[in-house]
């Protein structure tokens, strides 16, 4: 890892107590949803971390628990660093605090986030569906969210399938 | 023998009113820009230099559905479009018809998921169906010179409010 990153991800161990896992160079630090909007604002102002370059939801459901992981990468221009942050987010409350007033890149994303996966972010000023449309129901993006597979028409099942297939009338 | 003999001479033609009224309404039928996704290339180039939609008819594009005929439905429709394409389909006044170009809005395409409608008919009423991932513009047109045929097949009862 960059010796850069080294000193910055012990740093953030020692005054946030984080764990971190290194991966081909790349540093991930795991954080409490209760600290992130102090370390985010940590990282963007004394580490020089300006660009939230991705904020994005990770659903590890059934093999891990805590559930989900929500994942902000930071990205330093000066340094030509980069640093993802992850938040273990368990089903039960997944609750975290909004940092779109730390990166104002984040509000789309944390919106993105609440309907695909059903991620409340306290402090949100228009917490609602991007993506959907405003009256679905489910978080599409959850492993346990069924495709919504049709059966393909062939010659031999047309007829029984056209049936059930709801028709626009005039 | 009477007419059949000047018929050529004088500049007279026979036919029937609901020929006529039909002809004309192929003759310049202006297509609703509907292109939503990769199919709406397709539609671009059959309009363009090459493959010139304008010799059937469809001079050009009216992108407000108040001034246009046919609807040509090119590319995905997803869950969120389909009220805004029903409420554009609505706009249009009679005589319409629909064109589904491609796969997606035939039948869903490749996408079947939750978020895409499998095929377009489940939001407007359908005519003509062309298949392919996008099709060729030769394929759009044949499509075109199909939905000709049927229009040339229609009746007056078919637009007449009294069942």
């Amino acid at each position: 890892m960059d010796k850069t990153l080294e000193e910055i991800t012990r740093d953030l161990q020692e005054k946030f107590e984080a764990t971190f896992e290194e991966f081909r160079g790349e540093a991930h630090v795991f954080m409490q949803p209760a600290q992130i909007v102090e370390v985010l604002t940590y990282l963007r102002d004394t580490h020089e971390f300006p660009l939230l370059s991705a904020m994005t939801v990770v659903d590890y459901w059934p093999q891990e628990e805590p559930r989900f992981h929500v994942i902000y990468q930071l990205t330093s221009i000066a340094k030509n660093l980069s640093l993802q942050v992850r938040v273990p987010v368990a089903a039960t409350s997944p609750e975290v605090p909004t940092v779109s007033g730390v990166f104002s890149a984040a509000n789309w994303r944390e919106r993105e986030a609440w309907d695909m996966f059903g991620i409340r972010f306290e402090g949100h000023p228009d917490l609602r569906r991007i993506l959907m449309p405003g009256d679905w129901e489910g978080h599409p993006l959850r492993k346990d969210y069924p495709l919504g597979y049709e059966e393909p028409q062939f010659t031999f099942n047309f007829d029984e399938i056209d049936l059930r297939k709801p028709y626009a009338k005039e | 023998m009477g007419v059949e003999q000047k018929l050529g001479n004088m500049g007279v033609v026979t036919t029937t009113l609901e020929q006529v009224v039909n002809w004309s309404r192929t003759r310049a039928m202006w297509p609703m820009l509907f292109g939503l996704a990769c199919c709406a290339i397709e539609m671009m180039s059959a309009q363009a230099a090459d493959y010139d939609m304008s010799r059937f008819g469809m001079e050009l594009m009216r992108a407000s559905p108040r001034q246009s005929d046919l609807m040509i439905v090119a590319g995905r429709v997803s869950r969120k479009m389909g009220p805004v394409l029903r409420r554009l389909y609505d706009q249009m006044p009679e005589p319409k018809w629909v064109l589904a170009m491609g796969d997606c809005a035939s039948c869903g395409g490749v996408f079947n998921n939750y978020a895409i409608y499998q095929g377009v008919d489940e939001v407007v009423p359908v005519d003509v169906y062309v298949a392919g991932c996008p099709p060729r513009p030769e394929a759009l047109i044949h499509g075109v010179v199909t939905l000709y045929e049927k229009v040339y097949g229609e009746k007056f009862t078919d637009y007449a409010d009294v069942a």
